[in-house]
């Protein structure tokens, strides 16, 4: 790693070498470069020469790109590893781990952390230790982080408290993590063996092979189809650490093709509404969540959680929920606004939900009550209540969500209302 | 009928029919017309999507065909369809003669006397008055899947039956295609379609419309009607009334021989024009009686 031999390149032991190293940074960035297609490359640049930087970049961006959401990835690698050694000294000091709150306001263009973490992941760091948690009111996960493997901790640590690292693998979990749902039964019928419904059509036609003789009846039953998700995320100041992972989560569901959910809709809100669909369609998680982030002017601001869902039954709600959408609400519940309103507007959103699920981070809290004005308001009106300040929750969440009986915490805390 | 040669023909085509259009609205219909490309409308329910494809099919003395989408809307109930007891009893009847020559049978049932054509098959036949207008209503509706089967239909007109072979329209039928926005049409149907965006109406072009469709209202209580809903669609309301329910309204009024317009007849007759609860709710008591004092307002100047 100690040098980052400039374009001149000598011959080729240390080409091989470097290309190799190169290769392996693209490893850990996510790409798939394997042995095979490091030999190509090699070839490849023997074969191309280095008349120019550009042509040795898309020589061996030939070799191992082969999928579009890896073109911002690979070009970032290029850049640090083949261009600008001092550059690295840069994004050392951008992998600080930044104390809580504090976040660097430097903005990382997309694929650019992943690039650096992949090239110095292993190298000495000369920094401080991470700080120490704010340990207040969390006792017991702490102390129960001794009897637990270094996964199970994770999977029961609040978002809130993980470092950087732990925050890293828990995304990389979550997007492991699928939420399988159970198909609905549509309208549209497909050939089946055990239908209850003949299909004339090719019946007939089977027939017709057969000179008109009827040999078979074929049959054919309601081809199943998977219903929507709408997830409606709260990003305001008291949610923040816990929507960026969340739409971290967002992001691999509504990647995950044939794992379920035909469309994911995902909208942000905290004084006002924003509809990140669109940016959450792209494959990179880094690059869709800066545009998402971008579009969402409210990051970390104040919460107006009635006058949003009003904006969203007013403007969205018809539109992405036509076809018997399951909602997931994603907030704390801390509003100051008209409760009366934030009631009208829960409950107009719980009726044209197939289900209504609400998942809040502050169910952690053991005896966790409902007195805050805005929950008190909200509970009656959704389905599910759950939890998700962790990746076990979440997991609770993936497993209970097609389930249409599971209440989650909803009938204990309207007791205690 | 020829197609009009120019957007002000086309307005006063479709107004011969009791359709008051916009300028915007008669330069899409006029462009679809000579451009021979489908016609996007989205809009609010009841602002006159469906009814334009009505005025059209009257005004040029065409056939219109109407494929209303559901979900699960499929090929065999757009498109075509085997005649499949008919068949039956084809084939019995050639067994019992016995001796049946397979190939012709099979051609026989598998012919044109034996199609069953839909709504799209339709379209695409010619026809002695010109080309049909087809109304494709309510898309959003249907499926995906359906949404790319139309695009082969709405670019080449044309559709394939494995059977008979590809059936191409001598003549683009007129294709005019509604949905209310209850899901985002794919880019790729609304590449091949102009989009229009049809709007509530303003005062004066309501009026026009309440006129052609409820001329025997009194001028007095068309405006106050007229002015009432349009002080009302300002309103922050779950579902604003359209143009549907302007001239339902009217009617109603019309029925209980109403003269002019008071809070109490109009909480009597609000089911005519808001259709959600929340709604309704929100224009008991004195909220009527505010409006109608707006709206009366704003007619004063004129």
């Amino acid at each position: 790693m100690a040098e980052y031999a400039p374009l001149d390149l000598p011959a080729d032991p240390k080409l091989t070498a470097n290309i190799t190293h190169f290769a392996r940074a693209l490893r850990k960035a996510g790409l798939p470069a394997g042995p095979g297609r490091v030999v190509d490359a090699i070839r490849a640049v023997q074969a191309a020469g280095f008349t120019g930087k550009r042509d040795f970049y898309w020589t061996l961006h030939a070799c191992f790109v082969n999928r579009p959401e890896h073109r911002a990835v690979f070009a970032q690698i290029f850049r640090l590893y083949w261009r600008d050694p001092r550059f690295l000294e840069h994004m050392m000091a951008a992998l600080l781990p930044a104390v809580r709150g504090v976040q660097e306001d430097r903005a990382a263009k997309p694929a650019e952390k992943r690039a650096a973490e992949a090239l110095l992941d292993g190298v000495e760091r000369d920094l401080p230790d991470q700080p120490e948690p704010d340990t207040e009111g969390t006792g017991i996960e702490i102390d129960a982080s001794l009897t637990m493997s270094a996964e199970e901790r994770l999977r029961a640590l609040d978002f809130e408290q993980m470092s950087t690292d732990e925050i890293a693998q828990a995304k990389r979990m979550l997007a492991r993590l699928q939420l399988p749902v159970k198909p609905i039964p549509s309208r549209r019928a497909a050939p089946s063996l055990t239908g209850h419904r003949i299909d004339w059509r090719r019946t007939l036609r089977g027939s017709m092979r057969q000179g008109g003789e009827l040999h078979d009846i074929a049959l054919r039953r309601p081809r199943p189809r998977w219903p929507n998700l709408v997830a409606l995320c709260d990003i305001s100041g008291s949610m923040s650490q816990y929507s960026r992972v969340i739409l971290h989560f967002l992001h691999a569901v509504s990647n995950a093709r044939g794992a379920g959910w035909a469309r994911v809709h995902a909208f942000t809100f905290g004084t006002r509404l924003t509809n990140i669909t669109r940016h959450l369609a792209q494959r990179d998680v880094d690059a869709a969540l800066a545009a998402a982030g971008a579009e969402a002017q409210d990051w970390e601001g104040g919460t107006r959680i009635g006058a949003c869902l009003h904006a969203f039954n007013r403007d969205w709600s018809r539109r992405v929920m036509g076809q018997g959408a399951v909602v997931l609400l994603i907030t704390d519940g801390l509003d100051r606004d008209d409760p009366d309103m934030l009631s009208r507007e829960m409950e107009r959103l719980h009726l044209s939900a197939r289900r209504l699920i609400w998942v809040n981070p502050l169910l952690r809290w053991e005896g966790f009550a409902p007195r805050a004005r805005g929950i008190a308001a909200m509970l009656p009106h959704v389905d599910s209540f759950r939890a998700g300040h962790s990746v076990a929750t979440l997991e609770d969440l993936a497993a209970m969500i097609s389930r249409t009986d599971d209440a989650g915490e909803k009938a204990r805390l309207l007791a205690t209302l | 009928m020829q197609i009009p040669n120019s957007i002000d023909a086309v307005q006063e085509m479709l107004g011969a029919q009791g359709y008051v259009c916009g300028r915007a609205l008669g330069t899409v219909v006029y462009l679809s017309l000579t451009l021979g490309r489908p016609l996007f409308l989205e809009g609010e329910a009841g602002v006159g999507k469906t009814e334009i494809a009505k005025a059209l099919a009257a005004g040029l003395n065409r056939r219109l065909i109407r494929l209303q989408c559901y979900e699960g809307l499929d090929a065999s109930s757009a498109v075509y369809e085997w005649n499949f007891p008919a068949q039956m009893v084809a084939i019995r009847t050639a067994e019992a003669g016995g001796g049946a020559d397979r190939d012709a049978l099979q051609r026989e049932l598998f012919g044109p006397d034996y199609l069953i054509e839909r709504p799209l098959l339709q379209a695409m036949r010619p026809d002695d008055r010109g080309a049909p207008v087809l109304l494709i209503d309510e898309l959003d509706r249907t499926d995906e899947p359906f949404e790319a089967f139309l695009l082969e239909a709405l670019s080449d007109f044309q559709v394939t039956i494995p059977e008979l072979g590809t059936i191409a329209a001598p003549e683009p039928p007129v294709v005019i295609v509604t949905s209310n926005r209850t899901r985002e049409v794919h880019d790729a149907l609304k590449r091949r379609c102009l989009y229009h965006w049809v709007d509530y109406p303003d005062f004066d072009r309501e009026m026009a419309i309440l006129h052609a469709r409820a001329p025997e209202a009194a001028a007095a209580l068309s405006r106050e009607v007229v002015a009432f809903v349009q002080q009302l669609r300002t309103e922050d309301l779950f579902k604003k009334p359209g143009v549907a329910e302007t001239i339902d309204w009217a009617k109603c009024l019309l029925a209980l021989d109403a003269i002019d317009l008071s809070p109490e007849v109009i909480a009597d007759t609000l089911g005519a024009i808001l259709k959600y609860q929340d709604d309704i709710a929100r224009l008991q008591g004195s909220e009527a009686a505010r409006l109608l004092d707006q709206a009366r307002a704003s007619l004063e100047p004129a």
